[in-house]
């Protein structure tokens, strides 16, 4: 028995040109990010997709190592893929429906840092627990 | 004159995150089609913006528009909209009724003025002087022309408003007509659509917020960023329709196996509209990832396009009665003239002199 | 606007397209009928019948025997005639319409075919309309009419391809041309040359019929 003898059907992910077309921009723009420090993001909500071609940009980008969780007006899902820099952002409102699914290239999204404003507030308020508790 | 706060004080007050805000942002960067990068862009000027007054108009319509904007994505979401204007008059959604809710509308459009957005749903019927629709005893007609007067802008949301709709459908009976029929002198945006995408009457609040200006429009007032392309441009099947893969009924092979509606009467090519990548009920799907065609609902006219379910060659009006009274018509100028032909023929053979015998010995 | 004018086309345009084509062709060519033939005193060497109908089928192909009109005419012509045959009646839109109106259809041919045919057609007509100038023959023989008809047939190939294509303008502008291109060949065509798509059947069957009534072999 030879190895062609096994049944083995291979999911072909490339015959879709639209995929095809992403995975290059998605190159491309890791070229730039490593070479410039220039982030970027593709917005997957504006290509048309079938339901099945979705599917397979997930299978070709897969999971990596990090993923995070943001708990605000509905939940969001971030992601690093298999490819360190290129991170799945999916934003949904409280009933469950994407809201916004873009792919980023970056060493953090975007949103995930702290900023500076809820920072500020955060002091606020803890210099006013302990000004209680005095 | 009154002043609203900030977006951003308000939703301060209402202790809301700068990330959430964030995270809205990059929702409606989707939802305006903007690069998505442009969050942060649209967080800094959204912060800034004072919430406009906003006036909505009900005429001749069914609800349907409200109920699509309030159905919006989440309500989360859709209060934020909310909270980016202040609606000072809706007869459908306001708590107030009667002469107080005909107070507000008033109040406001004496202290906003020149400042305020007015929104319009249904059409406005002028025949018989406006009578087929009234509010508080007043006619669309007046209404509308009274509160366009102080508006900075007119956003016609759905068909109605903007293209007439199914009030205006053939034969008529009230005389509809659109906004833009109306006001000339004001800039209109036309959200059409039966009911329009929420996420595209929310893209456009939002943009105009952004930007303090109305997007770019197509020739027939709607905002380029959603009605650019048609629905035939965007559409998953497109490929099958490439490959000639047609579904000939909805429940054949080929309507199983997602193959195009275009021979099922879809209208796709010939619509502009977002809804194969904005999508409806939270990005659940569009009609053609139901298995419908698309009925053209965002185009003028629409409801005098001919049947849903004819093909876009298929014609619009009956040609088959037509051509079988043209046959007998013809056949009928055919038999006329032939008769007329074997007239003239038969007197000119009696009229022709006949040689004899006698004419050729005579020689 | 656009919607408006594609309606147009589509309903009122169509009708009023449609009841010239058909009067104006059932007048034509029940007229030429109704002329009649004298009739043959002579016994009859053959049978008036197979002989029309035989001459009817065998000229729609391209025969040595034709040559004196110049391979090149017959060539290009039958190419042409050929290809807008299986546009008109293999795109699955042009069964669609023929289903709407006379209630038949039948198999689309695949796009590939139908490209394929459209652009032989396309390159026929254009080189047909070249030699027409460099040949002074032909320049010669022809008047007005010839160039109607060459304009009113390429038109509706040309915004067809286009459409099929998405080629130059948007999907609906190209829809509303080619319709409108189709109606004006379709009310101009019964009182041009163009009523030659009935009546060279006509023709053709007049001369087989006197053919094999004189007994010749066909």
């Amino acid at each position: 028995m030879s190895l062609d003898d096994i049944s083995i059907k291979v999911a072909d992910l490339h015959s879709i040109g639209s995929l095809d077309a992403l995975l290059n921009e998605i190159a491309s723009h890791l070229t730039r990010f490593i070479a410039t420090g220039e982030t970027a993001m593709i917005d997957l909500k504006s290509l048309p997709f079938s339901p099945a071609e979705y599917e397979s940009l997930r299978t070709a980008l897969g999971r990596g190592e990090v993923s995070a969780r943001l708990e605000t007006i509905g939940d969001s899902e971030l992601y690093e893929t298999h490819y360190s820099g290129v991170w799945w952002v999916t934003h949904y409102n409280v009933e469950g429906d994407v809201i916004a699914d873009l792919i980023e290239i970056a060493e953090v999204p975007a949103i995930l840092h702290s900023q500076p404003e809820d920072v500020r507030d955060g002091l606020e308020r803890l210099q006013h627990t302990l000004s209680q508790t005095k | 004159m009154k002043e609203h706060e900030t977006l951003e004080q308000r939703l301060h007050e209402q202790g809301v995150s700068r990330r959430s805000f964030l995270k809205f942002c990059a929702a409606m960067a989707t939802m305006m089609a903007l690069p998505p990068g442009s969050a942060t862009a649209i967080a800094a000027a959204l912060a800034k913006v004072k919430r406009p007054s906003v006036i909505w108009l009900s005429f001749q319509e069914c609800t349907g528009c409200t109920e699509s904007l309030t159905r919006s994505h989440s309500p989360t979401l859709e209060s934020m909209i909310f909270d980016m204007v202040s609606l000072d008059y809706h007869h459908t959604l306001q708590a107030a009724s009667g002469f107080a809710a005909e107070q507000a509308r008033e109040d406001a459009m004496k202290e906003f003025n020149g400042k305020y957005l007015l929104l319009v749903d249904g059409s406005i019927p002028l025949k018989d002087g406006g009578v087929y629709s009234t509010i508080a005893g007043r006619t669309n007609l007046d209404l509308l022309e009274e509160a366009a007067k102080g508006a900075a802008a007119i956003v016609a949301v759905g068909s109605c408003a903007a293209f007439g709709g199914i009030p205006n459908a053939n034969p008529n009976p009230t005389g509809a007509v659109a906004v833009s029929d109306i006001i000339k002198d004001k800039p209109i945006i036309n959200i059409s659509g039966c009911p329009p995408i929420p996420a595209v009457i929310t893209g456009v609040l939002a943009h105009y917020l952004t930007f303090g200006a109305l997007p770019a429009l197509d020739n027939l007032g709607r905002p380029k960023a959603f009605y650019g392309e048609t629905i035939h441009d965007r559409c998953y099947r497109r490929p099958m329709y490439e490959q000639g893969k047609f579904a000939k009924t909805f429940d054949d092979e080929g309507a199983r196996n997602g193959w195009c509606l275009y021979e099922l009467g879809c209208k796709g090519p010939t619509t502009h509209n977002a809804c194969a990548t904005t999508k409806w009920n939270g990005g659940t799907g569009f009609p053609i990832e139901a298995g419908h065609g698309c009925i053209g609902c965002s185009e003028p006219k629409f409801w005098d396009a001919g049947s849903f379910y004819a093909p876009l060659p298929a014609p619009a009006a009956d040609v088959t009665t037509v051509a079988k009274a043209a046959v007998i018509a013809g056949a009928v100028a055919a038999v006329v003239a032939g008769a007329i032909d074997r007239g003239k023929k038969t007197k000119a053979q009696q009229s022709r002199e006949k040689l004899t015998v006698d004419d050729l010995k005579g020689e | 606007m656009e919607q408006e004018l594609l309606l147009w086309v589509r309903g009122t345009g169509l009708q009023i397209a449609a009841a010239v084509f058909v009067i104006g062709m059932v007048y034509r060519m029940l007229h030429i009928l109704m002329l009649g033939r004298k009739k043959s005193l002579a016994a009859p060497r053959g049978s008036e019948w197979s002989g029309g109908l035989r001459t009817m089928w065998k000229r729609s192909f391209v025969t040595t025997k034709l040559s004196a009109r110049g391979n090149f005419t017959v060539v290009a012509g039958f190419i042409f005639h050929i290809g807008f045959f299986i546009t008109l009646f293999f795109l699955t839109q042009h069964i669609d319409l023929f289903r709407a109106v006379l209630g038949l259809h039948w198999p689309a041919m695949p796009r590939g075919v139908i490209d394929m045919a459209a652009v032989l057609s396309i390159a026929a007509m254009v080189a047909l309309l070249v030699h027409r100038f460099i040949d002074p023959v032909k320049r010669l023989l022809s008047d007005y009419q010839d160039y109607l008809s060459w304009i009113l047939s390429f038109l509706p190939l040309l915004t067809g391809f286009m459409l099929l294509r998405e080629i130059g303008f948007e999907y609906i502008t190209l829809l509303t041309m080619h319709i409108a291109s189709v109606e004006l060949l379709l009310v101009i065509a019964p009182f041009t040359k163009l009523a030659h798509m009935f009546s060279t059947f006509i023709a053709r069957w007049y001369n087989g019929a006197v053919n094999g009534f004189k007994g010749i072999e066909i």
